[in-house]
């Protein structure tokens, strides 16, 4: 389609389903953005954070003598100044009742348990100033033992915390036959090893470091009766609750604004050590104050994503029905426990099931804590490890019967007829028609003819084998009912909040409490509001990311916000309808129950007697001729509470290039077809799964925190952590179908974290397949070249070793 | 200190730096061109990208000094007289950004990528593009965009307000 075609396309029919281009766009393509550390406040004083080099110590003594007498420094604090004050930052997901977890300072006291933990805040003049005085802050640590490898962790001493006794944080069970779900996977398991196929294998989840593009910024303005804090985050809600928590400060004397955020991808989801310190040092300073980190202490000091060992048994009859899984976890909390860090591999209990049909499953999850940077949400968050490790094992368990790894998958799936269809990890899935997207997946792919080449490489010796990856994925979104977030034992709802006001102009204000940081929440809300409310697009106006303007909302994550934020817009669109329905019938002299509203208009029933909603709002301005008693307002406000998850699904497929010579790894071509529901914009939802793709195809590839045996970050810049670039990805060609989720009146299900769910283990059982002729089993992530060689070699040797035998 | 003389977007300013401010330093904290922004402290993410005399540089590998007597063109300045320039346009167009921190030196880079190669291949394109990071887009609908200047076809988005009352 050419731009004007597509401009004509903007201008006809209902706005939901319309390629709208974004409203969003015209500030950030000129450069009129207002990104936390584009702000700026009279008197401002800035702050640099001096960082802990060391993993693990005790502090034995700080001397900031130096750094205060150096030029334009005003304070330097450390944790022995505020120690009394800064409280522990918060784990709001306890997931037992006697989970173990540290006291979480944001500046040390006198322990340190991770390179990167703050041990001193430095209040300057200038950002420069600030940093120069950093290196004058003289800190002597004693150093103790670190420990870093998880099964070594878990085996005893060192311990992260000695304090603690342990590094076992809690361990979790989900098991089928206690629930009521399902039978004894163990039952399961021993019928397979004496008839059918037990399938038994440890995969190791990376680190990952979500690598947003913004650095995280906090500004503080103390000034005023409230304090004003302005932080590049995608939960201001979260954050305002927590600084009156955690500080003691009264929420109402707290406004936090998140203006312009540079993306996220589950890395800010967090209350911060850096947003608590700001807001003391600007307390104790009486001044604004401003920090703002570089790339390398975001890399160190942002929470990191993933890590988990997977040991994983399978266990399937012989003609290739699976029927039991066992699932035992070991999960890297890092050093301390954030926001949610206990509860991201428990969301993946849920999902290792994915859309087979089991009849027994265990999930056994056991958080450990070393001395690392802590881990906490990374797009897709207990998902992509969960969906990794269910669909490397189909692969698996195709390899070992010989059969298609997508034939073999359709024989364990549901069924398009099955759904609803309650699951043996208790999720009652909505809608799904996994055949539908496979069959387009498979002819956009050209898979047949795929695999006719691969066969024809094989049998030719081609250096360049082919692999053909496969992962028919499905997530759970729209987190979440209230009600399963208390029984999981989180201290929060999962509600959304919104409220829309329609001015005496006629011109709509759209109040969402989901907070945007790329999502394009401004143009998709108002097409959602200009169908329902019968207004043009153009004259919806969405206001979000500021606890003074929306006061009630929990903001953006867990691709929630047109599932659950969305929903909270429609049902507050039609309470407007309402209230103007009752104003329209009282001047138009009609029933109300004579009156429809269509395109913006109430009119009554079989005559040309009608007037606009705007003229309503008008109406109530006025309020000079109103029914009795009715307050002079349509405006509403709506709170949505989902009763279920949605749950997308998808078919993703790879064909992967392995020079088996060089071990160099190709994604020649890559199809995704996926099943979202209901689409708002899809140019929106295009843009999130190509950039979820990108995302789950650099894990399988590319990125990995790699730390030293000392527990340095060592890729702790761009230069070492390797987000790819143009350069490194291919185009994807994306389709979808629709089953339309019965969950909620938009049909919709929720795309944010879908690319990188499903991506990573078609890129790595592609990988795999092109090179599974010579005998290797798994290449441990990221597929570099040299881990791609090594494993031939490795491969290669075992095979000639046994030959020669 | 040293005193520079540089034209910024058409205007030209004289002030004193220190020595070792750098040119985004310079541009975002006395100019007050905050729409360049940083996103490393390693020339990797781009994300700093101006034009110096009409070539791409990151801004946050020179110097302010070293910008003396030349001229600087930001994301701010693309503009003129309110249409935006093909590339910004495109770049709308296309939905060619989300979160758009790393756009203003995408569009930079882009632009210069074209000047040295008016009719880029996809493949031109993906390693002309390199230098600069996005976290967001995976990249389709920025190659798209560029793809869609080059090959002259006109952009929806050219009537996008570019904020400027002129």
């Amino acid at each position: 389609m050419t731009a004007v075609d597509e401009r004509a396309a903007e201008a006809a029919g209902p706005e939901i389903g319309k390629a709208r281009r974004r409203k969003e766009d015209q500030r950030l393509i000129t450069g009129r953005t207002r990104f936390t550390d584009n702000l700026s406040v009279a008197g401002m004083l800035h702050l640099g954070m001096v960082r802990s080099p060391v993993a693990h110590a005790r502090i034995t003594a700080v001397d900031t003598g130096a750094a205060k007498a150096a030029p334009g420094v005003v304070a330097v604090l450390t944790g022995a100044d505020l120690a009394d004050k800064q409280g522990s930052l918060p784990c709001a997901w306890p997931i037992t009742a006697d989970q173990k977890a540290p006291n979480h300072p944001a500046v040390a006291v006198d322990h340190v348990s991770f390179a990167g933990e703050i041990v001193a805040v430095v209040v300057a003049r200038t950002a420069r100033e600030a940093r120069d005085a950093m290196e004058l802050v003289d800190v002597d640590y004693e150093g103790l033992p670190v420990v870093l490898d998880l099964e070594t962790a878990v085996a005893g001493a060192p311990y992260a915390h000695p304090e603690l006794g342990t590094n076992v944080s809690a361990t979790w069970v989900y098991d089928s036959a206690q629930a009521g779900t399902g039978t004894d996977v163990d039952d399961e398991i021993a019928k397979a090893r004496v008839d059918g196929v037990v399938i038994e294998r440890t995969f190791r989840q990376q680190r990952l470091i979500p690598a947003f593009m913004e650095p995280r910024s906090i500004l503080v303005d103390p000034t005023g009766e409230q304090l004003t804090v302005w932080s590049a985050t995608p939960v201001p809600h979260f954050v305002r609750i927590f600084l009156a928590l955690v500080l003691g400060i009264p929420e109402s004397k707290i406004r936090v604004i998140a203006p312009d955020v540079g993306g996220g991808f589950g890395g800010k989801l967090q209350f911060t050590p850096e947003e608590v310190l700001t807001v003391l040092a600007a307390q104790h300073t009486g001044k604004p104050c401003k920090y703002t980190e570089t790339r390398s202490e975001s890399l160190v000091s942002g929470h990191h994503g993933r890590d988990q060992l997977q040991r994983l048994t399978l266990a399937a009859t012989k003609d290739g029905t699976v029927t039991g899984l066992k699932v035992d976890l070991l999960a890297d909390m890092g050093a301390y426990l954030g926001l949610v860090t206990s509860g991201i591999p428990v969301l993946g209990a849920f999902m290792f099931n994915s859309i087979y049909k089991f009849a027994g499953y265990r999930f056994t999850d056991t958080n450990v804590f070393t001395n690392k940077t802590w881990t906490d949400a990374y797009r897709g968050a207990g998902r992509p490890e969960a969906t990794f490790g269910i669909e490397r094992m189909m692969d698996e368990l195709a390899a070992e019967l010989g059969r298609d790894p997508l034939k073999l998958r359709e024989q364990n799936w549901i069924k398009h007829e099955e759904f609803p269809f309650s699951t043996v990890s208790g999720m009652t899935y909505d809608s799904g028609n996994y055949e539908a997207a496979t069959a387009r997946a498979k002819e956009l792919f050209g898979y047949d003819e795929l695999r006719a080449e691969q066969m024809q490489r094989r049998e030719s010796g081609d250096p360049v084998q082919l692999g053909l990856g496969v992962s028919t994925f499905t997530e759970m979104c729209g987190l979440a009912p209230s009600r399963v977030l208390g029984a999981l034992n989180y201290v929060g709802g999962g509600w959304e909040h919104a409220s829309i006001r329609v001015l005496p102009t006629g011109k709509v204000e759209v109040v969402t409490g989901t907070s945007s940081h790329g999502q394009g929440h401004e143009t998709a809300w108002s097409q959602i509001v200009a169908d329902r409310l019968g207004v043009a697009f153009e004259d919806v106006e969405v206001l979000h990311g500021d606890t003074a303007i929306s006061p009630r909302g929990l903001d953006t994550y867990g691709s929630r916000s047109l599932v659950v934020g969305g929903m909270a817009v429609v049902k507050a669109a039609d309470k407007v309808i309402e209230k103007a329905r009752t104003i329209a019938a009282h001047l138009l002299e009609a029933n109300a129950d004579d009156l429809e509203f269509a395109g913006g208009r109430f009119t009554v029933k079989g005559t040309d007697k009608g007037m606009a909603l705007g003229e309503t709002a008008f109406a109530a301005f006025q309020g000079h001729n109103l029914p009795d008693g009715f307050e002079p307002s349509i405006d509403a406000d709506a709170t949505f509470d989902p009763v279920n998850f949605s749950f997308p699904h998808g078919t993703h497929l790879a064909a992967m290039e392995v020079d088996t010579e060089t071990g160099a790894v190709t994604l020649r071509k890559y199809v995704c077809v996926d099943d979202i529901g209901n689409v708002v914009n899809p140019l929106i939802v295009e843009g999130q799964v190509h950039g979820g793709l990108a995302q789950g195809i650099a894990q399988a590839l590319f990125e990995e925190a790699v730390y030293d045996e000392n527990g340095t970050l060592v890729s702790g810049s761009f230069v070492d952590y390797l987000v790819p670039s143009a350069a490194d990805l291919p185009s994807f060609i994306t389709d979808r179908t629709v089953s339309v989720s019965t969950t909620n009146d938009l049909g919709v299900k929720g795309v944010g974290e879908a690319g990188t769910i499903a991506s990573t283990p078609a890129i790595v059982n592609g990988v795999i397949d092109a090179i599974r002729h010579l005998g290797v089993q798994d290449v441990v992530m990221p597929c570099t070249p040299l881990k791609v060689w090594r494993a031939i070699q490795a491969a290669s040797s075992v095979t000639s070793k046994g030959g020669a035998a | 200190m040293t005193r520079i003389s540089v034209t910024v977007d058409g205007v030209e300013y004289s002030d004193e730096v220190e020595n070792r401010t750098l040119l985004v330093q310079y541009l975002r904290e006395q100019v007050g061109k905050t729409g360049t922004v940083i996103g490393c402290d390693t020339t990797n993410c781009g994300a700093c990208t101006v034009h110096l005399d009409g070539r791409s540089v990151k801004s946050c590998t020179m110097l302010a000094v070293q910008a003396d007597g030349h001229e600087v063109t930001t994301i701010e300045g693309l503009a003129q007289d309110g249409v935006l320039h093909p590339m910004q346009a495109a770049f709308h167009d296309s939905h060619a950004l989300q979160c758009g921190f790393c756009t203003p030196g995408m569009i930079m880079s882009s632009i210069d990528l074209l000047n040295d190669n008016p009719k880029p291949t996809e493949t031109e394109v993906r390693e002309g593009l390199e230098g600069n990071l996005c976290r967001c887009t995976g990249y389709q609908n920025i190659v798209k965009a560029v793809k869609q200047v080059a090959d002259g076809l006109p952009s929806a988005g050219a009537s996008v307000s570019t904020g400027a009352s002129s």
